[in-house]
């Protein structure tokens, strides 16, 4: 059925408003709050549970993927009016999902028909909870000088290694690693991308605790854990090219992902903090003000970026730009926080400190510019692919 | 519910430039590389020149319609709006080019489209178009932008108005035909109310004019005013009231001179980056050293803030945006500070030969702490931040 772009948000806004129940409008408080699907899922409650059916029937859970995987089949414009019209109620994502923000992307690009068949309808229906496994404790910023080694016998790879800041990988069914095929040839080019079963034998994990206290990060060993040949996306040896094609996706995500239009603003939060008195604290209403006009100033870089790649004028080394900024700003963003709000700002338990969230979310934020590539690898890559600075 | 979502429609506007604008810098680009490369403004000054421009090339820009662009077609201009005026001043910036656009049509033509009679708006906006009036505003009284004037005052009389007081940092101001002068009728020094602007001939008695040398080597004076009779036909607006439409005129011109700023900024960066690969030390470019390229990659993010900034900016001019005085106060202090940082980076990367008056990287440090002054500087529109998120 063909309509219009007005006849598709006013039809996805009723759709919203009749499907979408009330307590999944409520902004996500931790992530309990959250599904994030999977073998073992339990929904917290029955609005969870519809909100997510609803969603997943649609496609919505993955709009733009194509119908026959399972998406939702919509135009860039289409998703674009979702997108807004889920923001103008407030709606939770109806999953959370490494599958559709990672996985998907990449296998779309690079998948075989089989693959995609067998993957994605199960990652847009929540029945697959995937987890990346990329660094090593050895391979950090150096990611391509990873070990974690995968040989070929007979149909099957034996992996035998570890991986670092694997996200859920205590609660995720499936991870899409990088493990190295070739030993011998160039460290680039001795890459592929393997997909693995977490509940195979000899694979086992252990949480990490970071500054800020309990994380999602844990590190993943694999003993001697087999994984079958047709699990290799594209061909052996030629992981790199879907580990950066897959990297740039997640510096977009990351760089754009401290934008709300919900979250208030920290002029907002100065005002709170400090009251309407301009004597109080003049210097840190200066800072305020300095970090607002950069915000405002990457928020209009954001979308400006957007306006460009719909009209084909993107480039990929842009992520890095848009990661850094980011992460920086956001990581700038946290201290004034902290500032704002002195000692309060560093409760670390206890109700009267609603058990340190601004102290653990302020470190936290000093993650932002190590995962994903750090800020440092980030001005590599602009130097070398943007200004093309020699070597 | 079917019109707010046409309404929401209409008001988003993507941050790209079109075809006609990407067009438009082309030829801009083009024109101001071969009339006009930085060779061109070394000379003008080598030579002292009296007039501290090439009229002839003024008159060429003009004729390509660059002087009328943001005049009404009624008027002899070419509506094409600020965003074009934006292109050509980011490009002028890039090539360090001289001419009477920032006192003229930017300040003068803004204002007068924006509070002259009809009258005033034919005599004047015509001439502009055609390349022919040079208009200024006679503003500053100190050494800092102010927008309120301290000391200037004109008193009414049985034929008009009587000015009294002095201007300085008048930009064109020794080759001005006529200017706007911005001084007090009635109230106290920090009102608003009671601001008058009126056009002076600047032959008429009374004036005097006197060029200052500033470090960019362009057009600037001291302008006196004793006893300067004024008709009451050339008030622009309403007597005690002028102080909006100056205002808004001066949110315009920073966003202009912002989009000059930035096309200065990205020059200096250009040049400095292909320094970097052909300037060789320790056997290799020094382009290669992390030390630089780290810096140099951390500029470049800051250059593209400024770009979506200005562009922003230039947009809200034509939407006639509520917003328009955070835009313009946050481009000027953005495109201020980011300016600030790469002119010096780009004299620092340079090594020895950028401090050398033979380099023209010198020439963009020079012009841009004059621009960076000019309508406000970095701290000025930072504090204007801080009101407008109400912190102070």
């Amino acid at each position: 059925m063909v309509t219009t772009l007005e006849e598709f948000q006013i039809e996805t806004r009723a759709w919203l408003e009749e499907n979408c129940p009330l307590s999944m409008r409520q902004p996500v408080k931790s992530m309990d709050d959250v599904y994030w699907g999977g073998r073992k899922a339990k929904f917290n409650n029955e609005d969870q549970k519809q909100w997510f059916e609803k969603m997943s029937e649609r496609g919505w859970t993955a709009p733009q993927w194509p119908k026959q995987y399972g998406g939702g089949g919509l135009s860039k414009d289409e998703a674009r009016i979702l997108k807004a019209e889920t923001d103008r109620l407030n709606c939770r994502p109806a999953l959370y999902s490494f599958g559709i923000w990672m996985l998907g992307p990449a296998l779309l690009h690079y998948g075989s028909e089989e693959q995609k068949m067998e993957h994605l309808p199960k990652i847009v229906n929540g029945e697959i909870w995937w987890c990346q496994g990329y660094s090593e404790p050895g391979a950090g910023s150096d990611l391509a000088g990873l070990q974690t080694r995968a040989e070929l016998q007979g149909d099957e790879y034996i992996v035998n290694g570890s991986k670092i800041w694997t996200s859920y990988a205590d609660r995720a069914d499936m991870i899409f690693c990088l493990v190295r095929t070739n030993p011998d040839a160039k460290k680039h080019s001795g890459i592929s991308f393997l997909l693995i079963d977490m509940e195979n034998e000899g694979v086992s994990t252990s949480p990490i605790k970071l500054i800020s206290g309990k994380s999602a990060f844990c590190q993943t060993f694999f003993d001697n854990v087999k994984a079958p040949a047709r699990n290799l996306i594209g061909e052996e040896n030629a992981g790199w090219t879907i580990a950066k094609y897959l990297l740039t996706h997640e510096r977009d995500m990351i760089g754009a992902s401290f934008i709300s239009e919900g979250q208030k603003t920290l002029a907002e939060m100065a005002l709170e903090t400090l009251g309407e008195d301009p004597q109080t604290e003049p210097i840190l209403r200066t800072q305020v003000a300095q970090h607002e006009m950069d915000m405002l100033a990457f928020k209009l870089t954001l979308a400006r970026s957007t306006d460009e790649a719909k009209q084909g004028q993107g480039m990929g080394a842009k992520s890095s730009m848009l990661k850094y900024l980011g992460t920086e700003l956001n990581k700038d963003r946290h201290e004034l926080i902290v500032a704002l709000n002195g000692f309060d700002g560093l409760g670390w338990e206890g109700e009267e400190f609603n058990e340190g969230k601004i102290v653990r979310d302020y470190l936290r934020t000093k993650a932002n510019s190590i995962e994903g590539g750090t800020s440092e690898i980030q001005l590599n890559i602009i130097s070398k692919h943007i200004l093309g600075l020699p070597g | 519910m079917e019109t707010t979502i046409k309404e929401k429609k209409q008001t988003y506007r993507p941050l790209v430039l079109d075809e006609e604008q990407q067009l438009l810098r082309e030829s801009a680009k083009d024109y101001l590389r071969e009339k006009s490369p930085v060779a061109a403004f070394r000379k003008l000054r080598d030579e002292a020149n009296p007039q501290g421009y090439d009229k002839h090339l003024w008159q060429e820009m003009a004729q390509m319609g660059w002087a009328g662009l943001t005049i009404a077609e009624e008027f002899g201009g070419m509506n094409y709006g600020y965003l074009g005026l934006g292109i050509v001043l980011e490009e002028m910036g890039r090539t360090l080019t001289s001419s009477p656009i920032n006192s003229t049509v930017l300040l003068g033509a803004t204002l007068v489209s924006l509070g002259g009679s009809e009258a005033q708006k034919k005599t004047l906006l015509g001439g502009i178009s055609e390349g022919k009036l040079v208009l200024t505003l006679a503003l500053e009284e100190g050494n800092h932008h102010q927008s309120l004037p301290k000391q200037t005052t004109a008193t009414k009389t049985a034929e008009g108005y009587t000015l009294q007081g002095q201007k300085t940092f008048v930009m064109d101001g020794h080759v001005a035909d006529k200017m706007v002068v911005v001084a007090r009728t009635s109230g106290n020094a920090t009102d608003t109310q009671g601001i008058t602007l009126f056009l002076v001939d600047a032959k008429a008695a009374g004036v005097n004019i006197h060029r200052s040398q500033l470090v960019d080597c362009r057009n600037y004076a001291k302008v006196s005013f004793e006893n300067v009779t004024v008709s009451a036909e050339d008030v622009i607006g309403n007597v005690g009231e002028g102080f909006a439409i100056l205002e808004k005129t001066l949110n315009i011109a920073r966003i202009g001179l912002s989009a000059e700023m930035l096309g200065m900024m990205q020059e200096a960066f250009d040049r400095t980056m292909v320094y970097l690969k052909e300037r060789k030390q320790f056997g290799v470019p020094i382009g290669s050293f992390q030390g630089l390229q780290h810096r140099s990659a951390d500029m470049y993010c800051h250059i593209e803030l400024c770009k979506s900034v200005v562009l922003k900016a230039l947009m809200s001019i034509e939407e006639d945006s509520a917003q328009l005085p955070m835009y313009a106060s946050l481009a000027k202090a953005k495109v201020g500070q980011t300016l600030a940082r790469v002119s010096n980076e780009a004299v620092q990367m340079f090594g020895g030969i950028g401090v050398t008056d033979d380099e023209e990287i010198g020439f963009f440090l020079k012009r841009a702490r004059v621009a960076q002054q000019s309508l406000g500087d970095y701290t000025y529109h930072l504090q204007r931040l801080v009101k407008f998120q109400k912190l102070a």
